[in-house]
């Protein structure tokens, strides 16, 4: 195995959380900044002939290879678990960027009391109220601590929309049930194509409270506090699953590379598959002392560092951590350990809708919609429901291309082919729209991650193994949503919907969102928790971890703002704290 | 290896409307209106294959009153690219053993990469393309739920509606019959217009080198 020089800080992962750190330490210190990341690189330029529906969102070429890694799953212990052999339920990303240059660009706040869902609930339910099996807790910071980091994420990426709440005082046109907001949003919405206005004309009608959805797609052109310049969106509709073409969709690549090429204290390493966090024992004051790689030749390479930084999205942090042995690996017999505790995957369902007219869906951004939040958190009457919390209710216009949507059609049609298939199809192909909805997922004691057994990546290390499955409090929540979802539909004038089947059992094989959540969760005590509230792992203290992994439970939000306030949290109390004291910040 | 012998798909130059521009190995080979028939090379299936995944593919997608379909587009040549490429070879799945079956939500667990799938379909459709429709439609009925079906299905699809650069809806005749427009810059000025009313921008496609994934 070959040494490098030590360097300051080494983050593992290119992506939002990665790029962002390596963005705030190389503009504000002078540290020496490595970024490891394990696909190759990019930039805008890659993405001005991507406007190919097969390749790009059916061949998912901006995604995770799964011939070189993958996870395994099962639905329970004592099941035997299987690989997931090719993408479907989540789509992690690869590749300078990672996930967030295919992303669709929403960007909400959390409800507040979503960070201290736990203590609110029992508060206002009694503990009796929560379901059996339940491992919620509260996150350790409040919306209050965060609102400041929200509006810096959102002033960085440039997010489109309209202040419902600021500092407290209701504003027209945007939601109304909105934490408050120190600032209006950087930029006014996004335009609003025809099917996501039929939503919101239906959604006002019935008495709820539609507003544009804060969008990272930019309504005009925009010019954030780094001095990175970007265009407004045209609306081609090649949007989610797509790199933008023009970088009007906030992308690590559009709006963190730009700074951090201007700063010869980082670099980025591509290619570089992180196999191990090096460390000298967790247990009192343990130090990490660097990372092993393989480079894209296969050499092992050891990159020392004073500071690790783990961004490599939800589950290879996870797994990191476990290969690593850094941390207790989770036990849900004992429920002793932390490391893979608390997995969830935000819940997601749709209604179809049936129009007579045609909507022209193939205008449209990831983030050019309507959203309401009528039903989401404990915003509405929960007397005589079977469950806690809620979902955001989307009408979204993401972009319509005939691949992934041709086929469908409103009645019970016996064939999947042959001419009368293709002839509703056609007629309908254009005249159907989703509603979406986004849920809240608790975390459960059976639902976790651990090593599997089994099966290997490419490089000969375990995989990750997920034991997920829906509880009673998601499949009632679902049904009860859909519901709603159905009568929204109706008020737009739908002629035919097709509900969501409701839930049953988790599918991998069905795209629902790349929202998977927990692992190295975060909170208040290391008993139950693995990073501090300032995601600083509670033994090894120069190293933090970033992301979705740290969410203890799952808001319905889209995470990545509340990912990008977190980093931006988190590089503040590195800067202005750790580097002048090292140690633990909590 | 041994070198493949090089199969041709012989087919009537009108079914594809005259106008098969990137089908012969992606090079513009614009066909000229008096070409009777076409020898277009294939790279994966043979002959015999090939005119039965035409035929299972037209029946699949049909040419009929609602417009033309799976013949017209040239799905057979964009299956035939797509399991000759990576994707065939299954290059992006995990295939690393034990092979165990397990249930269906857990998503595909075969060993067989696409290729193989639809060489072991095929080998259960011969004389496919030489029955009378009727006839056919029942052969297909008979092996709908298999994976291999699945796949013809989907793959008829992408046939239908792919940009044209991967072989498939040949003269942008799938985006026609849907109303797609293809890969446009701009729809700055119509996106909040044209309510209700279709608005039906004359289509484009990629343009012909596009560095694409089956190319690699």
């Amino acid at each position: 195995m070959k040494t490098l020089p030590a360097v300051d800080v080494v983050i593992v992962g290119g992506g939002w959380t990665g790029l962002l750190m390596a963005k705030e330490l190389g503009s504000r210190t002078p540290l020496s900044v490595v970024v490891l990341e394990r696909g190759g690189p990019r930039q805008i330029a890659d993405y001005l002939d991507d406007m190919d529906e097969l390749d790009y969102a059916v061949r998912h070429r901006m995604m995770q290879d799964y011939s070189l890694e993958t996870v395994t799953f099962r639905h329970s212990e004592g099941e035997r678990a299987l690989p997931i052999r090719q993408l479907g339920s989540f789509l992690p990303g690869t590749g300078v960027g990672g996930a967030g240059e295919h992303w669709d660009g929403s960007s909400d706040r959390p409800l507040p009391d979503c960070f201290q869902v736990f203590s609110k609930t029992v508060e206002k339910y009694g503990a009796k109220s929560l379901p059996a099996d339940i491992s919620i807790q509260d996150w350790g910071v409040t919306y209050d601590e965060l609102e400041p980091y929200y509006t810096r994420a959102e002033q960085t990426i440039g997010v489109s929309g309209k202040a419902g709440n600021l500092r407290g005082k209701r504003t027209e046109g945007g939601n109304v049930f909105e934490g408050w907001r120190s600032a209006e949003y950087p930029i006014p919405p996004t335009k609003i194509p025809y099917f996501s206005t039929l939503f919101q004309d239906g959604a006002k009608s019935l008495g709820y409270h539609p507003y544009p959805t804060p969008s990272a797609t930019l309504s005009e052109s925009y010019t954030n506090p780094d001095g990175v310049s970007r265009p407004g969106c045209t609306y081609c509709g090649f949007c989610v699953r797509y790199g933008c073409m023009i970088g009007s969709k906030a992308q690590p690549t559009t709006v963190l590379l730009p700074v951090i090429q201007k700063h010869n204290n980082v670099s980025i390493r591509t290619g570089a598959q992180v196999r191990r966090i090096e460390h000298d024992g967790d247990h009192g004051s343990g130090r990490a002392r660097g990372v092993t790689y393989s480079d894209s030749s296969g050499e092992e390479i050891f990159q020392p560092a004073d500071l690790v930084i783990l961004a490599s999205w939800t589950l290879n942090n996870t797994r990191l951590l476990l290969l690593s042995g850094a941390g207790e690996a989770y036990n849900p017999a004992t429920g002793k350990g932390n490391v893979g505790r608390n997995l969830t995957h935000q819940v997601g369902g749709a209604v179809t809708l049936f129009f007579e007219k045609p909507l022209n869906r193939f205008m449209g951004s990831g983030s050019s919609g309507i959203f309401i939040s009528d039903f989401n958190g404990d915003l509405f009457d929960h007397t005589g429901l079977r469950f806690l919390r809620g979902a955001n209710i989307e009408g979204p216009s993401h972009g319509y291309a005939p691949i992934e949507n041709f086929g469908r059609g409103p009645q019970p049609v016996e064939a999947k082919w042959g001419s009368e298939w293709k002839k509703a199809a056609l007629h309908y192909y254009d005249r159907t729209g989703n509603l979406i909805l986004q849920g809240e997922h608790f975390a459960y004691k059976g639902n976790y991650m651990d090593l599997d057994p089994t099966y290997k990546d490419h490089w000969g290390d375990p995989l990750l193994r997920l034991t997920l499955d829906w509880r009673e409090n998601e499949r009632q929540m679902v049904e009860f949503v859909t519901a709603k979802m159905v009568e929204i539909g109706r008020a737009m004038g739908a002629r035919e919907i097709t509900p969501f089947p409701g839930l049953g059992h988790y599918d991998t094989r069905r795209y629902q969102s790349t929202h998977v959540q927990g692992g190295t969760i975060m909170g208040a005590s290391p008993d139950r928790s693995v990073v501090n509230p300032y995601l600083q792992h509670w033994q090894l203290s120069n190293l933090f971890i970033l992301g979705g992994s740290t969410f203890p439970q799952n808001p319905a939000t889209h995470p990545t703002l509340t990912i990008l306030a977190q980093t931006i949290r988190t590089a503040d109390a590195i800067v202005e704290r750790y580097l002048k004291k090292p140690g633990a910040l909590a | 290896m041994a070198m493949r012998r090089r199969h041709f798909l012989t087919i009537s130059a009108s079914t594809i409307g005259g106008a098969l521009v990137y089908s012969l190995d992606r090079k513009a080979s614009r066909l000229a209106a008096q070409d009777k028939t076409l020898r277009i090379p294939l790279r994966f299936f043979d002959e015999t294959e090939a005119l039965i995944v035409a035929a299972a593919a037209s029946r699949i997608f049909p040419s009929d009153d609602s417009g033309p379909g799976a013949k017209e587009a040239g799905v057979v040549i964009y299956i035939d690219r797509q399991l000759a490429g990576p994707y065939g070879r299954d290059q992006n799945r995990y295939t690393q053993g034990p092979f165990e079956s397990g249930p269906p939500d857990l998503g595909y667990q075969g060993k067989a990469m696409p290729r193989e799938i639809y060489r072991e379909g095929l080998s259960k459709l011969t004389g496919f393309d030489r029955m009378g429709a009727e006839e056919q439609d029942k052969k297909l009925k008979q092996i709908e739920s298999t994976h291999f079906f699945a796949l013809l299905r989907q793959h008829t699809i992408e046939g239908m509606f792919c940009d044209p650069i991967h072989g498939g809806n040949a003269n942008m005749i799938g985006w026609q019959l849907v109303g797609f427009p293809g890969p446009q810059m701009s729809y700055y000025d119509d996106v909040d217009k044209h309510f209700g009313v279709a608005f039906r921008p004359k289509p484009v496609s990629l343009p012909e080198g596009n560095p694409s994934e089956d190319q690699k």
